[in-house]
């Protein structure tokens, strides 16, 4: 069977991979690429914990081919630090507890760091509806919900 | 695993060929979020994929001379929202578009996948029925025009023929005081599928609809253009009694299915009240305009 040929950019950085046509872009991250920071829980779209962005939108790596990447611009959990610092939220997520076992967090921190590129000053509600996608079993979201009000109130006073 | 092939033609003409020359074993790849879907669950095992975003009809949203606008089969759900205009002129429709599953999901999910899904609960296609959208397809004999209604067959079906493809849905100009809605039942607050959904779109002049439209999906198996409903708004100032009558027009058209979201007589009493609630909302709408 003839792997596909794709070019891409991810993390800001031109990269090339080989693939099966069928294979989906969480495949292609977590095998030839090496970057497990995208989980896969479900594979049907349902827990969010393989989001990365497309072009600067968000979506579930595990709804799109690998081959679909062709051209475009992949951004995942692996380029969010800047070098050996973290990004606010994941500074934040860190001092609030707002993980337990793991699982959802890069999936959480990816769909956090969209919605306060899109909208700086979420409101509680609207923090929980663009959440609604990622799923997590043991926090019970409040602390995730508080550690992204805080971080968009400090992003916002810098 | 399967043999499958990635097909990604830039033009409309090619796509054609290559999806009609595959025959049945050939899939069109939208977003995806159902395709992939089901390819991993095993239901569908395509030997070709034909991929339309790179196709540049198929993704973009224009806004016609006349005020319409044309809407790329392919265009997400999150490129709609962030579109400047359309939520404006039809906020009905981009509030179904939007319901359609999570965040992640709106960022690959489209209208035409939704539609050509064939599920009876899609949210965008009563909101899509009751704008009164018409889609354009294209297959081996050229291209046509249908109602939007006229295009799912039943669960999981078309009426599309063998190798045609939805290109875009075009939804007419607005006159003054025009507007619409969707609201959907859903035993949680989100993700989840309705258990009734539906849409209205109303002109309304010196207080008196002048026309409707209602679309109803969830409770039969293809979304319904309901036609005595529009007709029980119509004239009326939306008083308690022609709203009493749209609803009942509501409830006689499903004929639903009895599942652990809903029971017939759940689903067939909730279709009224969903009317009338998403009959103030679109009337409210119209007339903030003027």
């Amino acid at each position: 069977m003839a792997k596909v040929h794709v070019t891409t950019t991810i993390n800001g950085e031109p990269m090339e991979f080989l693939c099966e046509p069928s294979d989906t872009m969480l495949d292609a991250l977590r095998g030839p690429l090496a970057l497990t920071g995208s989980k896969e829980g479900c594979a049907s779209g349902d827990c969010g914990a393989c989001s990365i962005t497309l072009d600067d939108r968000l979506v579930c790596s595990c709804l799109m081919l690998a081959v679909e990447s062709e051209g475009h611009e992949v951004r995942t959990i692996e380029g969010m630090a800047n070098g050996e610092k973290l990004h606010p939220l994941q500074q934040k997520f860190l001092e609030m507890a707002a993980l337990q076992c793991g699982i959802c967090t890069s999936g959480m921190l990816v769909a956090s760091d969209a919605l306060l590129k899109k909208n700086p000053e979420p409101s509680e509600e609207e923090v929980r509806f663009w959440l609604a996608g990622n799923l997590c079993r043991c926090t019970g979201y409040d602390k995730i919900v508080r550690a992204v009000m805080e971080t968009a109130a400090e992003m916002r006073a810098q | 695993m399967t043999e499958l092939r990635y097909l990604a033609p830039g033009t409309l003409d090619e796509a054609v060929g290559a999806f009609a020359k595959a025959g049945s074993a050939a899939r069109i790849l939208a977003g995806g979020t159902d395709l992939l879907v089901q390819m991993r669950s095993g239901v569908l095992k395509p030997g070709v994929i034909v991929d339309i975003k790179k196709i540049p009809e198929m993704t973009a949203i224009e806004q016609t001379a006349d005020g319409g606008f044309c809407i790329g089969a392919a265009v997400s759900g999150m490129a709609l929202a962030e579109h400047r205009n359309f939520g404006k002129v039809w906020p009905g429709v981009l509030e179904a578009v939007n319901l359609i599953g999570s965040k992640q999901v709106q960022g690959r999910a489209s209208a035409g996948g939704n539609l050509c899904n064939g599920s009876p609960a899609g949210d965008s296609v009563p909101a899509m029925v009751a704008a009164g959208a018409i889609v354009t397809v294209q297959g081996p004999d050229g291209c046509r025009e249908m109602k939007v209604e006229e295009v799912p067959a039943g669960p999981g079906r078309t009426n599309l023929k063998p190798g045609e493809i939805l290109v875009s849905f075009t939804l007419p100009p607005r006159p003054p005081g025009s507007s619409d809605a969707y609201l959907r039942m859903i035993p949680r607050t989100e993700m989840d599928i309705a258990v009734v959904g539906v849409g209205v779109s109303l002109t309304i002049k010196d207080g008196t609809v002048t026309s409707a439209r209602v679309g109803l999906g969830a409770v039969a198996p293809t979304v319904l253009l309901v036609e005595d409903a529009a007709k029980a708004l119509i004239g009326s100032k939306l008083d308690d009694a022609a709203l009493a009558k749209a609803a009942a027009a509501c409830s006689a058209a499903c004929r639903p299915i009895d599942d652990k979201r809903g029971t017939i007589a759940y689903r067939t009493r909730v279709a009224g009240v969903l009317l009338k609630r998403t009959a103030a909302i679109a009337a409210q709408r119209a007339t903030q305009k003027n």
